[in-house]
């Protein structure tokens, strides 16, 4: 089996255009929620989110082009320059043949969706633009990174809600470890704030009006978010003997389902993709310094995984610590997981937990160092970056210091 | 602007040329406007002169609208914004 280290990482959230910003505002303990632009928002319930300000996708991309990319697929092809351009990798010959893209996303092309029923059902138009289906296919997003960098290999489109991130990247993984590609580029996108995207999220009553505030006693649900995080994952002799510089090795992953329920956790499942994600990593439960939890700021999520996390880790669950970075960066949904991975690089490369903002009031049901509010300094070997998605799926990747 | 005129700007923008550059034996080919170029140039065409084209991609030959150059594309237009008045 081949080791995987990760060689490069791009991003675009409410936090920042990249990873640097990013990650300053993580260790800073920065909120990038507030209230949601876009038209037809004095029509929600809720109105704030993580949405992505300052943002010009004209700046980026050619009219033809423009033409083409649903939001999410533009969040994607920027993390993917980012990420692409800090590995150093060009690819052409074999490289380009064997190297693929598997990406995450629950929604796709949610506002393009959006827009063309908008256009038919409310401004009763007969007609819609020719590239409807090309800009809202979930695959989207994969075909273009997929172009725009010549990859060949493996590549296809993960949807698993909530972990589609985090399933994503364990294929990648596996791929990689498994020797099937020396290449990977993975990650996720997600683009669901607009009207029909955040009304839909209402109907459920799980969404926050004011504040996320993971395992906070007084949390009152989550806040959605959009952003994308692309990561180059590389078989590690080929990065070596480049010279690239190494950011984390992937060195496990746990995947389960619930088999129980579509919107409510299980502490089973939970605990399943855990603990099959230290062992597939090879090491002890000690070893793990922090994880990044799934932590959306609901009633049930947030307990249902601090007692998850206690089965599996026993003591030392009293010893890691556990962050939730949605508090600042949103929901992202089947990006979570990709710009979530960015607090375990963070934590095993810099030695700096990302905190749990908004936190004020101690649960008892929550009773773990979930980091509150600011940001600690810690040597970690092994990070777990959690997801936990709606439709009983887990996955779980373990990451080590390079 | 008559229905000529404004074919030209669309199929010219689509192409990313000047309507100068479009002359009425210009073939799309020649123009370097591909499949979804021209959906996307047909879509305009609708758009603008409140029309419906009737063409469809898997068999254009069996199309009742002849895109074989810049002419005949605008002798289709005119025929069926004169049937639509």
């Amino acid at each position: 089996m081949k080791r995987v280290v990760i060689t490069g990482a791009g991003t675009i959230n409410a936090l920042g255009h990249d990873v640097v910003t990013t990650l300053r505002a993580m260790s800073e303990g920065l909120c990038g929620i507030g209230q949601l632009e876009f038209r037809d928002v004095d029509r929600l319930s809720i109105q704030i989110g993580g949405q992505i300000k300052d943002f010009a996708a004209e700046g980026h991309f050619n009219r033809q082009q423009m033409t083409l990319y649903d939001r999410f697929t533009q969040f994607t092809l920027m993390a993917a320059r980012q990420a692409i351009t800090q590995s150093g990798l060009e690819f052409s010959g074999d490289l380009a043949a064997r190297a693929g893209v598997v990406l995450g996303t629950a929604g796709g092309g949610v506002s393009t969706w959006d827009d063309n029923y908008r256009a038919v059902y409310e401004e009763g138009k007969n007609r819609v633009h020719p590239f409807v289906v090309p800009k809202l296919m979930n695959n989207a997003a994969v075909s273009h990174v997929s172009m725009e960098y010549n990859l060949k290999g493996p590549s296809f489109t993960v949807s698993t809600a909530c972990a589609s991130s985090n399933h994503a990247m364990a294929q990648a993984f596996q791929m990689v470890r498994a020797g099937a590609a020396p290449v990977m580029v993975t990650g996720g996108s997600e683009s669901m704030l607009c009207f029909g995207g955040v009304k839909a999220w209402e109907g459920l009553r799980v969404m926050s009006r004011d504040a996320c505030r993971p395992f906070s006693a007084n949390r009152n649900g989550m806040v959605q978010g959009e952003g994308a995080g692309v990561f180059v994952f590389e078989e590690y002799e080929h990065a070596r003997l480049r010279g690239a510089e190494i950011l984390a090795e992937v060195i496990g992953f746990g995947m389960s389902s619930d088999a129980s329920d579509i919107v409510m956790p299980s502490k089973q499942g939970a605990a399943r993709a855990m603990a099959g994600a230290v062992h597939d990593a090879g090491i002890n439960l000690d070893q793990v310094g922090y994880i990044n939890a799934h932590g959306t700021g609901t009633a049930a999520n947030d307990k249902t995984e601090c007692t998850a996390v206690a089965d599996v880790f026993g003591h030392h669950a009293d010893k890691l610590m556990m962050s939730s970075t949605k508090s600042m960066h949103g929901h992202l949904i089947g990006a979570t997981g990709a710009v979530e991975l960015l607090a375990c690089i963070m934590a095993v490369r810099d030695g700096i937990i990302a905190p749990t903002i908004g936190y004020e009031e101690f649960d008892p049901e929550c009773a773990l160092d979930v980091v509150p509010n600011e940001a600690r300094e810690a040597k970690v070997e092994v990070a777990l970056s959690n997801a936990f998605a709606f439709g009983g799926l887990n996955a779980v990747l373990a990451l080590r210091r390079a | 602007m008559d229905v000529k005129t404004k074919v030209i700007e669309i199929i010219a923008e689509q192409a990313v040329l000047e309507p100068s550059d479009v002359t009425m034996d210009s073939t799309l080919e020649s123009l370097g406007i591909d499949s979804l170029g021209l959906v996307e140039s047909i879509f305009a065409i609708e758009e603008t002169f409140d029309i419906t084209v009737p063409f469809n991609a898997n068999a254009p030959e069996e199309s009742d609208f002849d895109i074989s150059c810049v002419a005949t594309i605008i002798a289709g237009i005119e025929k069926l914004v004169a049937e639509q008045k």
